[in-house]
């Protein structure tokens, strides 16, 4: 008898000739929450596919309770109880919360239809037990994403699973869902259900896991006990080298004001907002998912435009009721969903950066495929996207890369002003390093950079100023000196007394 | 914009708007609306419009309308389409009726059994191409399209069957009324009946729905997608076998170009009755609705004169109208609901 419930002996997997596991062992115990680790790219997500039976190993065993298993698709797995929380959100839209819980496996009545009451009974004893609030016949479509995200759990914790992975399940959540989120974790934990889990935010899998195993490239790198390992120790084993600076912020002497918003209102999502934005200045916008901030980014790009207050760019009053207007004004931004409204997954990586520019590669409307080649791919270069050509779909590319598409794309056209929202959710280490840098150097250029953030340290690192929002209005404003941790947090949620968004 | 309202601020819309918004909240209420003008327009135009006579004669033309709109739903809330419809009618039409001329004895119903099993055979050739040969069904079905039309002429040489070389009761079968009601008629509510029992209350008709609203993650919940394609084309191919045998009863005959076009008809019923072309969203009320509305435009247009050189314009003119006061309809419901 081993000490593992499941162990993967030597695994490889190849996709079209390229090898994204090698060799990967991994042993998981009972009652512990077993962290990987590892760069984009670094074969995460494919180890999780394989043991779901998504993807079917090439080579290498999968051992169930020391019996060696073989599933062909995820059914098998889930039968075995075995549930994952993907990365990518597997809701269906079009049906509504009890059904997406319970899909594929509906409560029959006796005579074998489906038995609605029972689902949306059981399906709000479920939730409720998880705390979560939730209305049982929303459609799936129109939940946030955090809403979506606790519908998934709802999903695996209904399975009664012993194996839970989870792949990246804090990455859009407010401090209180993550909370919760590690509540429910380490209870799961205490009834020996085993629990791997993907984060690339290193605080987080100090205060949960149990142990760690690292993935590079696709290889196994090792297995330590958390409490026995620090953190630059984690980071050296997953980049191969030391990150000496993970924040490379240079000190930049802020010119003048190129956006400015005066009283910003939208009726619903956010109201009387101000705030002035400098150039080669980095402004931080702090708060929790959902207090607004988003809205106001949309708002200024001309997305969902403002019903009130005022936007002036470069001193000139306008009014932005378009991206392409916003576009021609010199501002860009880059949405926080990178699958949903920054990328054309289906495109090549070309097309997809020169997508806001391509009227200029077009002469007399024909395109100019050679010149559009030829930026694309430097752009490509500056921002270090690893693909195998600049003509590989958007969609094959890791998180990472595909974030740096999008950067590249939109800096591809030049804006004077940059809004960044949650610019490195998602992404790992290295690749934050890269893009924190980068924003450092753009913003030494003079480039004025709006940033939204959910995550504390990237703020504080960043930031030359830190607004922060709560519930649609502006509750605090802090100096790179000034701000705290202490201070953004409660900010971000102390009770609002001056009124409340409508 | 969706991350804003946490789901405890909504309240219940029909608290707040009363019994006209709770049945404006019904995904067919812009097209029930759409029915009823139309409806109360023509009657003006034409007092006859508005009699038990002429409402049974729209029905018994819809009901093969409706039998196919629904073979055709279930293909494209999976995300796919079956453009192969009026050809599987075509071939199926020629066969049994030749088969009926052959053997007048036969009992009705082995007929109606072998136009089924034959439909069923080319809905499976459809699902084949498309699960095992990853051909997207729309190529796919747009050639078997051209094939089975194509076996229609090759069966019958060209020639046409026609009514006096058919049985009495093979053309009782569809226009009979024993019931009360013609036969068809029944036999389309029957069909109604069992794809919404099948769609809403079983396993397989909810998977159904899944696999068209978000294939990439119907395998990640285990829902094995290739058979719900594979089942959504056979069913297809049944039911458009029954509705064959249903055609050559009604109309005594069985021609080459039998159903004709018929698979856009199928699709326009489909989509004017809500059943979104991307699949995933759709209910069997909507799609009669949708049958309906075919049947009283065609149905109308020839009781107020318009000239039959128009008809067919007016007819595609109507329809995209019905579609777009549908979406107006439901936007304006949306933003009410918020």
């Amino acid at each position: 008898m081993s000490e593992h419930i499941l162990d993967l002996k030597n695994i490889s997997k190849s996709f079209s000739g390229v090898e994204v596991l090698h060799e990967v062992s991994f042993g998981l115990r009972p009652g512990e929450v077993h962290a990987l680790l590892g760069e984009n790219g670094a074969g995460k997500s494919t180890l999780v596919k394989v043991i779901t039976g998504v993807h079917q190993p090439d080579k290498g065993e999968i051992h169930l309770n020391d019996a060696p298993v073989h599933f062909s698709d995820a059914r098998e797995s889930r039968r075995a109880g075995i549930a994952a929380i993907y990365q990518e959100l597997t809701l269906f839209p079009d049906l509504d919360v009890a059904e997406n819980i319970f899909v594929g496996r509906q409560p029959l009545t006796f005579g074998g239809r489906v038995d609605w009451r029972k689902l949306y009974a059981e399906a709000g004893k479920l939730l409720n037990s998880l705390g979560v609030k939730l209305d049982l016949k929303q459609k799936a479509r129109t939940l946030s994403i955090a809403e979506q995200q606790m519908v998934e759990i709802a999903r695996a914790f209904s399975i009664n699973a012993r194996i839970l992975i989870m792949d990246e399940p804090t990455s859009s959540l407010t401090l209180n869902e993550v909370a919760d989120l590690f509540r429910l974790v380490r209870r799961l934990r205490a009834d020996g259900t085993a629990i791997i889990f993907i984060s690339h935010r290193l605080e987080e899998l100090f205060e949960l896991a149990d142990r760690v195993t690292v993935l590079r490239d696709g290889s196994y790198v090792g297995t330590r006990l958390m409490k026995d390992i620090t953190r630059d120790d984690l980071i050296r084993m997953m980049v191969g080298r030391t990150i000496t600076n993970l924040f490379p912020k240079q000190d930049v002497r802020a010119g003048d004001v190129v956006l400015r918003v005066e009283h910003l209102t939208r009726a619903g999502s956010f109201h009387d907002v101000n705030f002035d934005l400098r150039r080669g200045e980095i402004l931080g916008l702090a708060g929790l998912v959902g207090a607004g901030r988003t809205n106001v980014a949309r708002a200024i790009f001309g997305v969902e435009p403002a019903t009130g207050g005022r936007i002036q760019v470069e001193g000139r009053e306008v009014a932005i009721t378009s991206p392409q207007q916003a576009i021609e004004l010199g501002l860009a931004y880059v949405p926080e969903d990178r699958q949903l409204h920054g990328l054309i997954p289906s495109m090549p990586i070309t097309p997809n950066i020169s997508l806001p520019i391509l009227h200029q590669y077009a002469r007399i409307g024909w395109l100019q495929d050679k010149s559009e080649r030829k930026s694309a791919y430097d752009a490509a270069r500056q921002m270090e996207v690893r693909a195998n050509n600049i003509w590989q779909l958007a969609r094959e590319l890791s998180g990472g890369n595909q974030q740096k598409v999008v950067l590249a794309k939109w800096l591809s056209t030049n804006p004077r002003i940059l809004i960044l929202d949650e610019p490195t959710r998602g992404i790992d280490v290295g690749t934050k390093a890269a893009v924190h840098g980068l924003m450092s150097k753009l913003a030494a250029e003079g480039m004025a950079i709006l940033m939204i953030s959910s995550e504390l340290p990237e703020i504080l690192g960043m930031s030359d100023r830190v607004i922060v929002m709560r519930e649609g209005l502006v509750t605090g404003e802090f100096s790179r000196a000034e701000a705290t941790q202490e201070k953004i947090i409660s900010a971000a949620t102390q009770n609002v007394t001056i009124g409340s968004a409508q | 914009m969706t991350v804003q309202n946490p789901p405890a601020v909504k309240t219940s819309p029909v608290s707040r708007y009363g019994l006209l918004w709770t049945l404006a909240r019904f995904r067919e209420a812009g097209i029930s609306i759409f029915i009823l003008i139309l409806v109360v327009a023509v009657t003006l135009r034409a007092p006859s419009f508005l009699t038990v006579d002429n409402f049974s004669d729209i029905l018994l033309n819809i009901s093969i309308l409706a039998i196919v709109a629904l073979a055709q739903t279930m293909v494209i809330l999976s995300h796919g389409i079956d453009l192969s419809v009026s050809s599987m009618i075509g071939l199926v039409a020629m066969i049994v009726a030749f088969v009926v001329k052959q053997n007048p004895e036969m009992p009705v119903l082995l007929a109606v059994l072998l136009g089924m099993a034959l439909g069923s055979v080319l809905g499976t050739f459809n699902g084949l191409i498309i699960t095992f040969g990853k051909v997207p069904p729309i190529i796919a079905t747009l050639g078997t399209l051209s094939i089975y039309r194509g076996l229609v002429f090759y069966y019958s040489q060209g020639t046409w069957i026609n009514s006096f070389e058919l049985p009495t009761s093979f053309k009782l079968l569809s226009k009979g009324t024993p019931l009360g009601l013609p036969n068809m008629v029944i036999i389309a509510i029957v069909v109604a009946v069992i794809v919404y029992y099948f769609l809403n209350y079983t396993r397989t008709g909810r998977d159904i729905y899944a696999v068209g609203s978000n294939p990439d993650a119907a395998q990640f919940s285990g829902i094995r997608q290739q058979r719900i394609t594979f089942l959504v084309y056979l069913i297809s191919g049944l039911l458009c076998g029954l509705a064959a045998v249903l055609w050559a009863s009604r109309f005594e005959s069985a021609q080459t170009n039998t159903a004709l076009g018929f698979e856009l008809q199928s699709v326009a019923a489909s989509v004017v009755g809500g059943v979104s072309i991307s699949g995933g969203v759709g209910t069997v009320p909507g799609v009669l609705l949708g049958a309906l509305l075919l049947g009283i435009i065609q149905n109308s247009l020839t009781l107020i004169r318009i000239s039959p050189f128009w008809q067919l314009a007016a007819q595609g003119l109507l329809i995209l109208i019905a579609v777009i006061s549908d979406k107006w309809i439901l936007s304006r419901v949306e933003r009410t609901k918020q």
